[in-house]
């Protein structure tokens, strides 16, 4: 009794999970990037395939449970049927060459997100994520980023990318926030820097997840087509305040934008 | 087995009963006694405490202030929006940094005034402890002085986390993380140190310094004035210290009962 009792509520969550998976009833949330599309893609495919094994080798374990969980003694397998060599060579093979043909298909979908050029009008936005937070950095009205000095780093000040507006021209008219925004279906270009370890940019939206590495800048780039407030969170377990380690995209018109920009400019 | 146990116990209350019976008025009368003895001992020290502030008084005092010359540094507004319930504190008024604090008539704010010379170093260190509270995910006060083994109290009134990493270089790193309504936690440096910067890893715009000095000090208000109690009589150097303009020094001379007046300035740079 209690074997079949296992395989019926084995085979009752594995049709209830393939369900809400197929109906999308647990899925991503909204998709707002041009080059999304493709990853949702590639996921569903990976899904498909990784679900139909799931799905089967779930029921096949509920029908063995079914038929000879209950069976006492007499009827104890010694061995796996054909033997277990032959099985496990079997079952690598299969494996393996399903993980292989999911990276080769894969590979495309993420190649054509950073192994192409970015948009030479992109807008720039460079970002440096510390211990526990983002901030970001605009080049303002000259188009210019200024040099960065680590030395210079200061909390006290707010001067969390290390500028000298003093001896810079370039970095006078930068744009220092701890906020993100974009204007809408613009390409954007980022620049990621960490100022201290490993952390990651990741906005589940955006399909976008970066890791930083300290002292290597990491270009990254991609176009939002909808407005709307999203979370941008470290993926990169970074300490004691990673769990609080976010920050806040905002994707709005041009004008809204400006507008924006404006505002941060003036708070400087 | 169980019946052993029982019994035992009720051997057990029953002693307890006879000893409440026999024993609860001469009890009394010794919690009586006790009671009273820690009054007298409480006023005893209480006058003691008094009569030792007093003679400090007449020891001498150092009172001042600091000015600013020129016009303050622009103050950077701090955006919080990544921790709602402290951005929701500072929703009239923003934050901003507080590298530079004066008032309209020019009293700076934040200044360390402390004994750098003419000390015997053997002065008492006071058993008071000073407060620092971490509050709409700010430091207040944003610059604290104590006393080289003089205890800190830091307070977090706040509904988030914070973690209080003080990088001292002259004293061992401390760097301790405090929840939500988390008890006080209690500090003490034992090394002189102007000043160990402070931050919180969790809202990297907090910032305070502590600063470890041996001897009475101040720490200049709002106006820009300060005092320093307890100072023996004598001919002292006298340092100011500010985060952001450095430090400079007097001599000033302290006579018995009287106060001496110092008065600082520092040029904006």
């Amino acid at each position: 009794m209690p074997g079949k009792a296992f395989a019926v509520v084995v085979a009752i969550i594995t049709l209830v999970i393939a369900f809400c998976v197929i109906t999308h009833v647990w899925w991503m949330p909204v998709d707002i990037s041009a080059h999304g599309p493709k990853i949702d893609r590639q996921i569903e495919e990976t899904i498909f395939g990784a679900g139909i094994l799931f799905i089967a080798g779930q029921l096949v374990l509920a029908s063995f449970a079914f038929l000879y969980g209950d069976s006492k003694g007499a009827r104890k397998m010694k061995a796996f049927p054909g033997g277990a060599k032959s099985l496990i060579v079997f079952a690598c093979v299969v494996v393996g060459v399903e993980i292989l043909v999911l990276s080769f298909i894969g590979s495309k979908a993420w190649a054509s997100v950073y192994f192409t050029p970015p948009d030479p009008d992109s807008l720039r936005v460079d970002v440096q994520a510390e211990q526990f937070a983002f901030y970001f950095r605009y080049p303002g009205p000259d188009g210019k980023f200024g040099p960065l000095h680590p030395e210079l780093i200061n909390e006290g000040t707010q001067n969390y990318f290390g500028l000298d507006p003093e001896h810079d021209a370039d970095a006078k008219d930068d744009i220092v926030t701890a906020g993100m925004a974009i204007p809408v279906n613009k390409p954007v270009l980022l620049t990621l820097h960490s100022k201290d370890m490993g952390h990651s940019f990741d906005v589940r939206e955006l399909r976008i997840q970066q890791d930083f590495v300290p002292g290597i800048v990491i270009p990254i780039h991609f176009t939002a087509n909808q407005t709307g407030k999203f979370e941008i969170v470290c993926t990169q377990l970074c300490g004691l305040g990673h769990y609080n380690m976010k920050a806040y995209l905002e994707v709005m018109s041009q004008a809204d934008y400006d507008n924006w920009l404006k505002q941060q400019a003036a708070m400087q | 087995m169980s019946l052993r146990l029982g019994g035992g116990s009720v051997n057990v209350m029953g002693r307890i009963d006879i000893m409440n019976n026999e024993e609860k008025n001469s009890m009394k009368a010794r919690c009586k006694v006790v009671g009273l003895a820690s009054a007298i001992l409480v006023v005893a020290l209480g006058l003691l405490y008094s009569g030792g502030s007093v003679n400090a008084a007449a020891a001498g005092q150092i009172t001042g202030s600091v000015k600013l010359d020129g016009t303050a540094p622009h103050q950077k507004p701090i955006d919080m929006a990544k921790e709602p319930s402290c951005a929701a504190v500072h929703k009239d008024k923003p934050a901003t940094t507080e590298s530079v604090v004066a008032a309209a008539n020019g009293g700076l704010e934040n200044v360390v005034v402390y004994i750098t010379q003419g000390l015997t170093g053997s002065e008492p260190v006071s058993t008071q402890s000073v407060e620092i509270k971490q509050e709409g995910c700010q430091y207040v006060p944003h610059v604290v002085a104590v006393d080289a083994g003089q205890h800190l109290k830091i307070v977090n009134s706040d509904q988030t986390s914070h973690n209080i990493n003080a990088q001292s270089t002259k004293n061992p790193a401390w760097n301790k993380s405090q929840p939500a309504g988390a008890p006080p936690l209690d500090a003490t440096w034992n090394n002189e140190e102007v000043a160990i910067p402070v931050k919180c890893n969790v809202h990297p715009w907090m910032h305070a310094y502590i600063v470890v000095v041996k001897g009475p000090y101040g720490v200049s208000d709002d106006s820009g004035s300060f005092n320093l109690d307890n100072v023996p009589p004598g001919t002292y150097t006298l340092t100011a210290w500010h985060e952001t303009y450095g430090t400079q020094t007097q001599t000033v001379t302290v006579a018995a009962g009287k106060p001496a007046t110092v008065s600082f300035t520092f040029k904006a740079k």
